[in-house]
């Protein structure tokens, strides 16, 4: 392994252990757990009316998940980078003899294990239907995956949005905007829209950005490697461009 | 005398000497005929916006050297200490710790940089035992060093009675010693302190300096302070800086000799000499 790529990981490792015991010291993660649980199962439960629909299966449960995310992500990367540049600490960081790639990988999978955390908990509803009927376990198993890498994507665009801002609130707000619009770039009503006024291809081009194109498949049992690959790449370049911007302040302070 | 000597006016852009710098036959504080410069800062430019903060600054520190940087509120003393230790990049000039260039090998020079930001900022909900963990943890420090490094921190900073405590909980003054701590933890050969006695008392303050004269002969340490009492106690070489530029480069009883002995007067005097020669 070369030094470089080691001394990246050691600091991820180190960033990781810091931001997941600051998730847990203050009540963060605690508060997050809770409402996303109560959201998840209130959705799923009673609006989706699943005990109505009578199938012993979690599809009601996955559809939720992008239309929460787009709130619940945010909230949990908010402080990842605005937190340090309110306390100063981001000074205390540069100082260091750290590596940055290795700092903006390490908070990020810090927040995406709070959101893994998070699906863990629903895991006994899996249980659940198993015990009400005739499940098919694999489509679960691949969207409960597709979910966390979705999740993974989502906190990319808080990680990065909270790198342009010393505000939380702020951070949290323009990523809900930015989560949306990725989100609903992949809504039949706007691609028909857009198909409409500026015809199929941009229509396509704006479609497969959306997280919606890359997770509905997995919601059949369909593993295509392709979305796989579409959401690992997009947190690599989240990573990229929070790393990018942190560097530009590091030039450029105010 | 010649530029750069002791009680000279220096001008910007000026280097001062080389790598070795001889001592100063006025100086008393230096009883070493050589001093190995440890750090030494080329020409460091910054600006922000249309403002320039820091221009041309240059200057060099010995092993064993504790130099005064002074300077009035917004004279470039903050932002220098930040280009030193790559905190932020300059515009121009480069700042060498033992050789390694902050522009060009950042990490290895930060490794020998030993950093307490203004403020001593901190992450207020961590316990003061996870932040020096962390520090620990960000020099790679492991095993036994790791141990024996944390207990030498503790004990010169006095930080045993607290290592549980909630740093949000602390005061100024406990919270000043965290941030000393963690710049201290890996022993390393230059220190770089941003007003490291406010927000103490005069017990703290006392034992801090105490501290700084302790591991001055093995180090290169740069101190920026307001409080120009602390200079004497503290200090082989003041820096004086004005408007982004080194006015003075001096031992503390060169600066205070400009005006019968009183550094405060002597500081307002130099710094009013060099407005009423720039506007």
């Amino acid at each position: 392994m070369s030094p470089h790529l080691t001394y990246a990981l050691t600091t991820a490792a180190t960033a990781w252990k810091r931001e997941v015991s600051t998730y847990f010291a203050t009540p963060l993660a605690y508060i997050f757990l809770a409402i996303f649980l109560s959201s998840i199962g209130l959705f799923t439960w009673d609006i989706s009316g699943f005990f109505e629909a009578g199938k012993a299966d979690l599809d009601a449960f996955f559809s939720w998940h992008p239309w929460l995310y787009i709130f619940f992500m945010p909230a949990l990367a908010m402080r990842l980078w605005s937190d340090e540049k309110l306390l100063g600490t981001i000074e205390l960081l540069n100082s260091l003899p750290v590596s940055l790639s290795g700092l903006v990988t390490g908070k990020l999978l810090a927040a995406w294990t709070v959101a893994g955390a998070g699906l863990v908990m629903t895991l006994p509803w899996w249980i659940m239907v198993n015990y009400l009927g005739d499940t098919d376990n694999g489509v679960i198993a691949v969207s409960y995956l597709m979910s966390w890498l979705m999740a993974g994507a989502f906190l990319g665009i808080g990680s990065t949005v909270s790198a342009l801002t010393s505000s939380s609130a702020i951070a949290f707000v323009l990523s809900v905007g930015a989560s949306f619009l990725i989100t609903a770039a992949g809504w039949p009503i706007l691609s028909v829209n857009i198909d409409s006024v500026f015809g199929p291809a941009l229509s396509e081009i704006v479609s497969q950005f959306s997280f919606m194109t890359h997770f509905s498949p997995a919601q059949r049992g369909v593993v295509e490697l392709r979305n796989i690959i579409f959401f690992l790449s997009f947190i690599g370049l989240s990573i990229a461009a929070t790393r990018l911007l942190i560097e530009y302040r590091r030039r450029v302070p105010k | 005398m010649g530029p750069g000597r002791p009680g000279s006016r220096l001008k910007t852009g000026q280097i001062i000497g080389c790598a070795l710098v001889k001592a100063r036959d006025t100086g008393k504080n230096r009883p070493n005929s050589k001093v190995m410069a440890m750090l030494v800062v080329e020409k460091l430019t910054k600006s922000f916006s249309k403002k320039q903060a820091v221009a041309s600054v240059s200057f060099q520190i010995g092993k064993g050297e504790v130099i005064g940087f002074l300077g009035q509120n917004g004279a470039g003393k903050s932002t220098t200490l930040r280009m030193i230790c790559g905190a932020i990049e300059p515009d121009a000039g480069d700042a060498r710790i033992s050789g390694y260039s902050i522009l060009e090998h950042r990490r290895q020079a930060q490794r020998l940089i030993g950093y307490l930001p203004e403020g001593a900022p901190l992450y207020p909900d961590m316990r003061v035992a996870e932040f020096l963990d962390f520090m620990a943890d960000c020099h790679q420090l492991r095993g036994p060093a790791r141990r024996s490094a944390l207990e030498r921190v503790i004990n010169d900073t006095r930080l045993a009675s607290a290592l549980g405590q909630t740093i949000s909980t602390l005061s100024k003054g406990f919270k000043r010693r965290v941030g000393l701590a963690g710049a201290l933890l890996h022993d390393p050969p230059a220190l770089i302190l941003d007003e490291p006695l406010d927000g103490l008392d005069p017990i703290q303050r006392s034992a801090v300096k105490n501290l700084i004269s302790t591991m001055a002969p093995d180090k290169a340490v740069l101190i920026s302070t307001h409080n120009l009492d602390d200079i004497p106690a503290m200090c082989s070489r003041t820096v004086l800086i004005d408007h982004g530029r080194i006015i003075a480069d001096e031992t503390p009883e060169q600066f205070a000799a400009r005006s019968a002995g009183s550094l405060e007067t002597a500081f307002a005097a130099l710094v009013s000499e060099t407005a009423s020669a720039t506007y």
